[in-house]
């Protein structure tokens, strides 16, 4: 009898503090495999978000920086630069990507800067309590939205992909989903190409996982997931924006 | 002839992989485990194709597959 599912390499065997039915643990399995998959292990530098995803550190086999609130995709801009033999990737929530640090990933997409974004968009500000993200959907229930989200007062849910695909300097922009093993492969294969756009020296990689937050939605974590299909995909569209297959 | 292993001090019971199985061959039990989480198992390992959805879903990487 062979194993044929395990750990990654690059995961750090140590339980994650995620609350169950977080997508967060199956995003960093892939990005791991992948990792391990292209043999990038001892030349990986991550880059930690602030919010839920800010123990990349603990959680992987590699080196990690933990950037200021937002900043990552700066922080990645300079270790990329220094060390340019060296795979660079950030790891950064909606609260961090998509609010505070919306000016840094525009002007380093914008820039071209050969690091990859993995953005996990799950409509709240996780960690610090459910607070609205500007990635909140429409009449969504959030600690500062408690009536649902106003589209007159709060404007309408940022799309981050769509944002970066009309960037002359981006060249792989992709969303993708986890909610079930159908979008869960589809999202391999995205992460995977994003990877080479790095290794092969192309640009800018980015994708976006659309993931739940069944403690803050207030769901279980089956109603959490099926939120995801019904509610998040009909208006955050999947697929390959930029930059396909070669 | 398949089998798949859980590490059950690490499931948290979020029934992923009750969902993933394409035979429904997995259930979240009452039993709970030192973190306070009930714990998914599977009772016929026999039918087990070891497609390894289950642990593809699953969130804390408590399963294993063999084949």
């Amino acid at each position: 009898m062979k194993q044929t599912f395990k750990r990654p390499k690059a995961l750090v065997d140590i339980p994650f503090h995620f609350c169950p039915g977080c997508h967060h643990g199956i995003i960093h399995r892939l990005v791991a495999e992948c990792i391990d998959f292209y043999g990038l292990r001892e030349k990986t530098i991550g880059v930690a978000s602030v919010g839920c995803s800010v123990f990349l550190y603990d959680y992987f086999n590699a080196d990690v920086v933990e950037a200021p609130h937002g900043r990552a995709a700066a922080v990645a801009t300079g270790v990329k630069r220094a060390s340019p033999d060296n795979f660079v990737f950030t790891y950064q929530g909606d609260g961090d990507l998509a609010a505070i640090g919306t000016a840094e990933i525009i002007h380093a997409a914008n820039r071209g800067e050969r690091i990859t974004v993995i953005f996990v968009n799950n409509t709240v500000f996780g960690m610090t309590g459910g607070q609205m993200a500007p990635t909140t959907m429409s009449g969504q229930e959030t600690t500062t939205t408690p009536f649902g989200r106003d589209l007159e007062t709060n404007g309408f849910p940022i799309k981050m992909s769509e944002l970066l695909t009309e960037l002359p300097g981006s060249t792989f922009v992709a969303r993708a989903a986890v909610n079930n093993p159908k979008n869960l492969m589809k999202a391999k294969k995205l992460l995977k190409r994003a990877f080479e756009v790095q290794t092969n020296g192309e640009g800018f990689s980015f994708v976006e996982f659309l993931s739940a937050c069944p403690t803050n939605w207030k769901m279980t974590p089956k109603q959490a997931t099926e939120r995801v299909q019904e509610e998040m995909i009909p208006y955050f569209p999947l697929g390959v924006f930029k930059g396909g297959q070669e | 002839m398949a089998m798949i292993k859980f590490r059950r001090e690490r499931c948290k019971g979020c029934g992923m992989c009750v969902s993933a199985c394409p035979k429904n061959l997995l259930v979240v039990g009452s039993k709970i485990n030192r973190a306070g989480y009930p714990m998914a198992r599977i009772d016929d390992m026999k039918s087990c194709t070891g497609c390894a959805l289950c642990a593809e879903m699953c969130p804390d990487v408590v399963i294993t597959v063999f084949k």
